[in-house]
């Protein structure tokens, strides 16, 4: 080995070593997207609303089949009595999921209404929440059981 | 921006000051990673989308998160204060860093 083609092989080897520790950096922040956070329903209403504990109340309205046929889509919908300057935020849950947190919808003044709808699956027969975020900091909270026949995680 | 995306306000006809329900749909398999492919048998990777945000103007109202078990092609529906002419962009990224867009015109009659 001659030295220009020892220096070159230093140098590249040089470049690999320093570009790995930023090739470790994106894949960790790639797996951050990937797959399911296994958690139980607990540990994703602390994680979510960072300590607060939501309160059963009426004024939220959760609206969803009591028997759903196909688990992979069982149409949600809230809506909360309370004007739209004290919400902040409206979060579903499946409480026996593998990840319980399912969606979270951030509304501003601008949305006039406190109401949020999409359709979500259940693996098996469980209780869907739905938990408002207040403005004052609190959280208030409607629950429903829904039955599923067929389980839709796959 | 290569996803089938429709936004569809409700009522069609509105005035300004009217409160309108916003319905969306994307067209999305939402993989959640515990779905196996049937052919062979392993497992389809994770790919969901994982946030969605909606402007008016150049205003942010509404911020979803989202997580992968939100059904196959999912719906979001929510109410928009129409204030203003002014055009409605919602923005949904998934987690492999696919970005759609889609924009309807609101205009008040």
């Amino acid at each position: 080995m001659n030295r220009r083609k020892f220096l070159k092989t230093v140098a590249i080897s040089g470049a690999v070593v320093a570009a790995s520790p930023m090739l470790t950096n994106t894949f960790k922040a790639e797996a951050k997207g990937e797959g399911l956070n296994k958690r139980s329903f607990e540990e994703a209403l602390k994680d979510v609303l960072k300590g607060k504990k939501p309160v059963e109340s009426e004024k939220v309205k959760l609206i969803a089949p009591s028997i759903a046929e196909n688990g992979a889509v069982v149409p949600v919908k809230v809506e909360v009595a309370e004007p739209i300057e004290n919400v902040k935020a409206i979060h579903i849950f499946a409480e026996k999921n593998p990840d319980p947190w399912t969606v979270t919808a951030h509304l501003t003044p601008q949305n006039g209404k406190a109401y949020f709808a999409t359709r979500i699956r259940l693996a098996k027969t469980m209780n869907v929440y739905a938990i408002a975020e207040l403005a004052d900091g609190s959280a208030i909270m409607a629950k429903k059981a829904v039955k599923v026949t067929i389980g839709g995680c796959g | 921006m290569g996803r089938v995306a429709l936004i569809k306000i409700k009522p069609r006809r509105y005035k300004k000051g009217d409160i309108v329900r916003v319905d969306s749909v994307i067209m999305h398999p939402m993989y959640n990673g515990l779905i196996k492919d049937k052919k062979t048998g392993k497992p389809i990777p994770p790919h969901y989308i994982t946030d969605v945000e909606v402007y008016y103007g150049d205003k942010l109202v509404t911020k979803i998160d989202v997580n992968a078990s939100v059904s196959a092609n999912p719906y979001f529906s929510f109410y928009l204060k129409v204030d203003k002419e002014a055009p409605l962009k919602m923005v949904w990224k998934d987690n492999k860093g696919e970005v759609t867009e889609k924009t309807v015109k609101i205009k008040p009659h």
